[in-house]
């Protein structure tokens, strides 16, 4: 069952700019990257599926449901992490949370019970009764976490959740976010303009640029095998080059490697003796992936 | 379950516990607002300045109760308790209404309250029923003991607890008219800064700069300006609405014109919460 779908969703904003434009879109469960460059419309389609604001023309559903009128359903089962900073200084985290459980409708009790396991799973349970202006900024990213998991999400939506982080916090930020994809059972959407940290954990990407879908796929398809072989040699890769040349291979040079198309199975082979006749040094060779970043490269040199 | 004494790693559980509605969170948001009004649940800092005011309101109250008990003939009425404290109750607004809206808006939590269920109109209704709770009960507290001070000391029995009931409700009301015309103003400039120093700063002036005005209307020739000087200013304006609506005798001379104040009132007081919830509808717009 897709989680989101949205039809020709669009959104203009007063003034003739517009957000988003006729996206149409299936996601499914799972850990969902949504990328795109600032204002591409990123945050705007956040807003549209918390019912924040309601879209232009279009539709939009949330677990099969409107945002726009069936509000509370949906943000019961959507937890909401800002991109910007949230959080009041002179609270402590765990009061924080459990005041922000109550806001979604826990009971008292509940409310307490949860915000003291969500912190636990965020790993803040032992500095819970600390301020939190006394927080590193890994910390406060991490109670931003805490108060969208508290009261039982089905989807989670992070806007830029390792904003401000360093390597090390933004490796451990990721790596929480996986767990709660995969061993919570939530679904997540994770909003970002690194493409390199969502492509490592997500199951499928979502691309908008302008406002428009570039491309929605499970990442499995879009880092697919492609037929280009590279071929590195220690030395006589001119002498290697002018063999495949004369063996019909239209090969192309990337620095020291060759890259040579693959039209069949037997090619590869092929290849492969041409290197053993030559005596040369193999030092590699692989079938080349596509890179999610070509994505975005791609589509840029076809508009020029 | 297994056996005590062995901690597992439960994992993340899921919670199928009930999830109470819109109205719940109100509650919750009034409840949380009322004792942050009083710096429960807040750093020993916030506490000081609630409960300074407070003692000095219960301290006056106390002293108040002593010697109406003691001298028969001092007449000392509850809406002149709150009439004699109106400077109180402003820097008690000043400090409060911030503490309440502003702080909300400098640490950027409005998108996680709006994120949830709750709505623009939830979270100004929450706080402004917590704000107005919280100046109430500044007053309604210190009145309710002069109450007491007066029915423990009654030599006419029953009947003087009586009498002093009903000197004791329209003094409550009066406290509530304060409570609801300071609470609207002091949100609404409170809202438009995420600065607690300037949105006291705002209301202090609100009120400072409205009180000359009166003094002007008030010794023009005319008698019509006189006796509708009292509008211009918030404080003066509540002592008119108690002069003609409670019958209150406070000195100030309003003619007939007392439902033009009582209009007022309710006008200012409507006025500055419809502007607060288009304030809040556009910022819960993000």
């Amino acid at each position: 069952m897709n989680i989101i779908a949205t039809q020709a969703l669009t959104k203009t904003y007063g003034g003739g700019v517009t957000a988003l434009a006729d996206l149409s879109v299936e996601v499914e469960p799972g850990v969902i990257g949504l990328v795109g460059a600032n204002g591409a419309g990123k945050s705007t389609f956040i807003k549209i599926m918390l019912g924040l604001i309601a879209p232009t023309s279009g539709t939009v559903r949330v677990f099969g449901l409107d945002p726009v009128t069936e509000t509370d359903k949906v943000r019961a089962r959507v937890g909401y992490m800002p991109e910007n900073d949230c959080l009041p200084p002179d609270m402590s985290a765990s009061e924080f949370v459990t005041h922000l459980a109550r806001m979604s409708g826990l009971p008292a009790t509940a409310a307490r019970e949860r915000a003291s396991e969500a912190l636990r799973h965020v790993g803040l349970y032992e500095e819970r009764y600390r301020q939190i202006g006394g927080y590193s900024t890994g910390m406060k990213q991490r109670v931003k976490l805490a108060q969208a998991l508290v009261h039982d999400p089905d989807l989670l939506l992070l806007d830029e959740p390792t904003n401000g982080l360093d390597p090390a916090g933004r490796d451990a930020m990721l790596g929480l976010i996986q767990r709660i994809g995969t061993d919570f059972g939530i679904s997540v959407v994770v909003c970002s303009h690194l493409l390199g940290e969502v492509e490592r954990i997500c199951d499928s990407l979502i691309a908008i640029q302008a406002g428009r879908l570039l491309r929605a796929d499970r990442i499995s398809s879009m880092t697919e095998a492609s037929d280009v072989l590279a071929v590195e040699v220690s030395e006589g890769t001119e002498e290697l080059a002018a063999r495949l040349t004369e063996m019909g291979f239209p090969v192309s040079r990337d620095g020291r490697m060759l890259l040579v198309p693959l039209d069949s199975d037997a090619a590869y082979d092929r290849i492969l003796r041409a290197v053993a006749d030559l005596e040369l040094n193999l030092h590699r060779l692989d079938q080349r992936r596509h890179r999610v970043a070509e994505l975005f490269t791609k589509k840029e040199t076809a508009d020029v | 379950m297994s056996e005590t004494g062995v901690i597992h790693d439960i994992g993340y559980q899921r919670y199928e516990g009930p999830r109470l509605g819109r109205a719940a969170a109100i509650k919750a948001l009034y409840v949380h607002g009322l004792r942050a009004a009083y710096g429960l649940g807040r750093p020993p800092k916030a506490k000081i300045f609630p409960w300074l005011v407070a003692g000095v309101t219960l301290l006056i109250a106390v002293i108040l109760a002593a010697v109406r008990s003691q001298v028969p003939e001092f007449e000392f009425t509850y809406a002149q308790f709150d009439d004699s404290l109106s400077w109180l109750i402003i820097f008690f607004v000043a400090i409060l209404a911030p503490s309440l809206v502003s702080r909300d808006i400098r640490s950027g939590t409005l998108p996680l309250y709006f994120s949830r269920p709750l709505r623009a109109a939830d979270y100004v209704l929450a706080k402004f029923l917590a704000m107005v709770s919280a100046v109430w009960l500044l007053l309604g507290v210190p009145q309710f003991i002069m109450f007491l001070g007066a029915a423990f000391t009654t030599d006419k029995g029953m009947t003087g607890v009586w009498d002093e009931v009903r000197e004791l409700v329209p003094g409550w009301a009066y406290s509530l008219l304060w409570a609801l015309l300071f609470t609207s103003i002091g949100l609404l400039v409170a809202s438009l800064t995420g600065k607690q120093a300037f949105a006291a700063g705002g209301i202090v002036a609100i009120f400072l700069m409205t009180t000359p005005v009166v003094g002007v209307l008030a010794s023009l020739p005319a008698s019509a300006a006189n006796h509708l000087a009292f509008l211009a200013s918030p404080m003066t304006l509540v002592s008119g609405v108690g002069a003609w609506a409670l019958g209150n005798d406070i000195g100030i001379d309003i003619g007939r014109y007392g439902p033009i104040y009582g209009i007022e009132a309710f006008c200012l007081i409507t006025a500055c919460l419809l502007l607060l919830l288009a304030r809040y509808r556009k910022v819960a717009a993000l």
